[in-house]
């Protein structure tokens, strides 16, 4: 049975449709409200309020803990200096990606990693020969996401860090409203926004704070089905949705490398041993098999479909996740899978996340997805769209 | 807001165009705007010319009081059509629009109705009057839908001429009568009864209490000079459900930045295809040559030449200011002067301190952030019109209120509040004359800010600012005859074939290449950008 978050006191009152979900062991709020379009609107257009306490915590500490950490990551920690936080994905000797997170530098020798999924005895393999200690600090840090383009207004009132000089991905400790906080210029939806860690007695008056430091900036509490809206907009993946951890499969065709997943960027080749190098190197000389890609569907095939049934378009009003075959242009030859995908408000287009074969992964490339109108399958085109998305200049400025 | 403007459309004064157009549209309104972008994406050279400092026309934004931002004249967008942002691309451009989350109607005696997304919330809401409307109301909406998606195909194509024996023509209506036919016999009756009926009978066929009835029924006479229990209001009721957001009928919203966010965005998709817009550039004359327009004359003494003018003004402003009657003949000037204004509704716009406390229902919350409606009976609404009839504005008027600065923080201070509030009625044609309402300005406002304050005692103490537009005022601003928010009256009368004058729906005027694509011609006003669009693609067809 899952447990409650720390904020749960307050959560559970706001969340009037009773829609909660188990995430990692928590109860997490699926939405707050019925309908939930203002909880997106709130993101896109002022600020949501997200529990993200159930993320994984740790907090590695000593002086290898820069070199331990590039050994683990796909990307050199050595070169994130203090106060930035940094994307990461780290892989199996394969090459194939475990799992996504990010990582803080808070000191020389102290950083906090955050990951979807328990890493505690993944981390813990690579330590023999690092002064390094790996502390799982996930039951003892309550974090929520702040996202939207008023978020920085309503922190501006209660921190005494200069706001506008923290920089995307950039890490900072500060005291909000008197409560000692890590401010982290950043998020799951594509939008200006921060996520504040602090110890879970802190987290019932951090929220009591934001709440009302946000209500003149239209602050609203966020769930998770918006979250998922957002991220697919902002063009990022989620583990064990649109990748799968490689230790959890049973199957190769389950797995994917980072550079697969559009994550290459991430990803430090040329430098001393970590966990995949060898076979990343190999798959950068020899090329992918796949790539993730944005899906844009046609409209006018979408109309079309429903028209035969003398219906209007339905477009969903959650993202969906449930797999779709995409085909070539002719939709003769299945070439790939969307993974997740959802209608986006702001952008008026249907959109999925896919992994099809590596040619068939250019911006401009017409293919076709599978599509079920009245129970009946159909496909529909759809485009191949340069990512992310959606990223408006609020997200960095 | 003023940078920006100037970025897109810099006043005409800073520089002239001199070279001859393909196309100068008069106007630049969204349906202008939209018309713009389209000639100019299929390659044609545009110049649009707008007489005001902003853009938007009817459909824009001001900062009347500082750090407030009014949509001072359109308030809501649903009607817009989707393709046209698919085809201009125009959330590229900053085409935004947030759903109204419910309607909120407060009634004298303490009670209210908050009708929302959340269908069996609505449904317990409904039966606290009638369990009976409770369970009608989703079939009602069913049937608005379909009656809605029947209609689209109408909005979305220019007008089937009834009198033509083109060949073309013809399948039009055949292809209408094949659509009516897959109708079920109950629809067909449906909307035969839809077409001839009054909003406030129509809604007898379903629903027994007035608290539904009443702020249903509005919607069939906002922006005409008719009465809820007068023939003909329930087509217009239609017309209001057709609006669409995400595939959804009936659903409204916000535009961000108020209703010139769209007009901004149409403009800057213009613009991305090459379009030019000049601001400050009221035309005072098109040029006519051997019976065909050849150009304009701006303010000033500018003339610009063209190969084709497109008005997106009035047929008023357009024929009697713009071209002038010694250009046309008489049975369509006869015609012309046929076409109903009648404007019969007004605006007061309020900046505030603090959110109004509705005593119904004290506190904030999701009802706030939707319509509310003092609409609290179909009589109420009745006796308003009563006023209008004889010359007068209403003493107790239909308000239609939003609050948009609970869902876009960018059009107020944190913390304070824009109050939008539609007004009907305030006819044109007062009983002194409508050059009498400069001196009846306040005393409407006094009079919609009392009817309000009724159920929002606190509502006087918060104002910071008031801004009221008469329909003289939408005449004087933004060049809307009559102040009539359509261009003229959507009444049956004047839509499809005949909107503005019937053999003359196709864009086309009698004028050799003058061309009509303001809300005056066919389907008609609200934000729906269908006649600028439509009007662009018949041109471009010809």
């Amino acid at each position: 049975m899952p447990i409650p978050t720390p904020f749960h006191d307050r959560t559970s009152k706001l969340c009037t449709s009773y829609r909660w979900t188990d995430w990692a062991g928590y109860y997490s709020v699926c939405s707050y409200n019925l309908p939930n379009d203002s909880e997106y609107y709130a993101i896109r257009h002022a600020a949501g309020l997200i529990d993200i306490t159930p993320l994984f915590k740790y907090e590695i500490t000593g002086s290898d803990a820069a070199a331990f950490l590039s050994r683990v990551m796909a990307r050199d920690i050595k070169t994130i200096h203090i106060g930035q936080a940094a994307y990461c994905c780290w892989c199996d000797d394969d090459g194939k990606i475990i799992d996504d997170g990010t990582v803080f530098r808070l000191d020389e020798d102290r950083f906090r990693v955050h990951a979807a999924e328990p890493m505690l005895a993944w981390f813990s393999q690579f330590k023999r020969g690092f002064d390094v200690a790996v502390t799982d600090i996930t039951e003892t840090i309550a974090a929520v996401s702040i996202q939207g383009p008023t978020s920085r207004d309503i922190l501006k009132q209660l921190t005494d860090i200069d706001m506008d000089s923290l920089a995307y991905f950039r890490v900072a400790a500060a005291k909000l409203d008197g409560l000692d906080a890590h401010i982290s210029r950043s998020g799951y939806t594509g939008d200006l926004g921060y996520e504040i860690w602090v110890k879970n007695a802190a987290a019932l008056p951090l929220w009591d704070a934001l709440m009302s430091a946000g209500n003149p900036y239209l602050l609203k509490p966020a769930g998770l089905d918006v979250l998922d809206i957002t991220r697919i907009e902002a063009g990022l993946i989620l583990n064990g949705v649109d990748f799968h951890n490689a230790a959890h499969c049973l199957i190769e065709s389950q797995k994917s490398t980072p550079i697969e997943l559009g994550l290459g960027w991430t990803v430090d080749l040329d430098r001393e041993p970590f966990s995949g190098q060898r076979a990343l190197k190999a798959e950068q000389i020899s090329g992918s098999r796949h790539a993730l890609v944005g899906l844009e569907l046609d409209w006018d095939e979408q109309e079309a479909l429903y028209a035969k049934h003398g219906l209007p378009v339905q477009v969903s009003a959650a993202a969906w996740r449930m797999g779709m075959p995409v085909y070539d242009r002719q939709g003769s030859r299945q070439i790939g899978k969307a993974t997740s995908g959802t209608w986006s408000p702001i952008l008026k287009k249907n959109l999925a996340l896919a992994s099809v074969k590596n040619e068939y992964a250019q911006p401009g490339t017409k293919l076709k997805i599978e599509y079920t109108v009245e129970y009946q399958r159909e496909t529909v085109a759809a485009v191949v769209a340069p990512m992310p998305f959606y990223t408006p200049e609020h997200k960095k400025t | 807001m003023m940078i920006q403007m100037t970025q897109i459309a810099p006043p005409i004064r800073n520089s002239v165009p001199t070279q001859t157009f393909d196309a100068i549209i008069v106007g630049g309104g969204h349906n202008g705007l939209v018309c713009a972008a389209y000639l100019a994406k299929a390659g044609k050279k545009v110049l649009v010319l707008e007489q005001r400092h902003i853009l938007g026309g009817a459909a824009s934004s001001d900062e009347i009081f500082p750090g407030f931002t009014f949509s001072v004249y359109s308030y809501v967008v649903s009607l817009f059509r989707p393709h046209i942002v698919r085809e201009l691309g125009l959330t590229r451009h900053g085409y935004q629009v947030i759903p109204l989350e419910c309607t909120f109607t407060p009634f004298p005696d303490g009670e209210s109705l908050t009708r929302c997304g959340d269908p069996e919330a609505t449904r317990r809401e409904i039966a606290r009057f009638s369990p009976h409307d409770a369970e009608i109301a989703p079939r009602f909406s069913m049937a608005m839908t379909k009656m809605a998606s029947f209609i689209k195909h109408i909005i979305d194509a220019p007008a089937p001429d009834p009198a033509s024996l083109r060949i073309g023509e013809i399948a039009k209506l055949l292809g209408l009568g094949r659509r009516f036919k897959k109708l079920d016999a109950d629809d067909r009756y449906l909307f035969t009864k839809l077409m001839t009926m009054s909003a406030a009978e129509f809604l007898d066929l379903w629903f027994e209490s007035d608290r539904l009835k009443g702020p249903i029924s509005v919607s069939g006479i906002i922006g005409t000079y008719l009465g809820v229990r007068s023939p003909g209001t329930a087509y217009v009721l239609l017309h209001h459900y057709m609006g669409e957001i995400d595939g959804a009928f009936r659903s409204w919203g916000l535009s961000k930045g108020g209703t010139g966010g769209v007009s901004l965005a149409c403009a800057r998709a213009a613009r991305s295809f090459g379009a030019e817009i000049r601001t400050e550039a009221p035309v005072e004359q098109i040029l006519i040559k051997e019976g065909s327009a050849a150009g304009v004359v701006v303010k000033g003494g500018y003339e610009i030449k063209s190969k084709t003018v497109i008005s997106a003004a009035d047929t008023h402003q357009t024929f009697f200011k713009m071209v002038g009657e010694q250009h046309l003949n008489n049975d369509f000037v006869r015609q012309l002067k046929r076409f109903k204004y009648r404007g019969s509704s007004a605006k007061v716009n309020l900046a505030v301190d603090c959110l109004p406390e509705f005593s119904c229902k004290p506190g904030g919350g999701p009802h706030l952030k939707g319509d509310i409606t003092i609409a609290p009976g179909v009589d109420y609404l009745e006796k308003a019109y009563d006023d209008a009839k004889y010359g007068n504005f209403s003493k107790k008027p239909f308000l239609d209120i939003v609050i948009p600065s609970l869902t876009d923080p960018t059009v107020a201070p944190p913390g304070k509040h824009v109050i939008s509030i539609f007004v009907q009625y305030a006819p044109y044609h007062l009983k002194e004359g409508a050059a009498h309402w400069p001196e009846k300005r306040q005393a409407l406002g006094d009079t919609v800010i009392d009817t309000l304050a009724e159920y929002c005692p606190n509502l006087k103490e918060t104002i910071l600012h008031r801004q009221v537009v008469t329909p003289w005022d939408l005449e004087q601003d933004v060049g809307l005859t009559e102040g009539n928010i359509f261009q003229g009256e959507l009444s049956l009368e004047q839509l499809g074939p005949f909107r503005p004058v019937a053999g003359w729906s196709r864009y086309r005027t009698p004028i050799n290449n003058l061309w009509m694509c303001g809300s005056c011609v066919h389907p008609g006003g609200g934000i729906m950008g269908a006649p600028g669009e439509l009007a662009a693609k018949s041109i471009l067809k010809s």
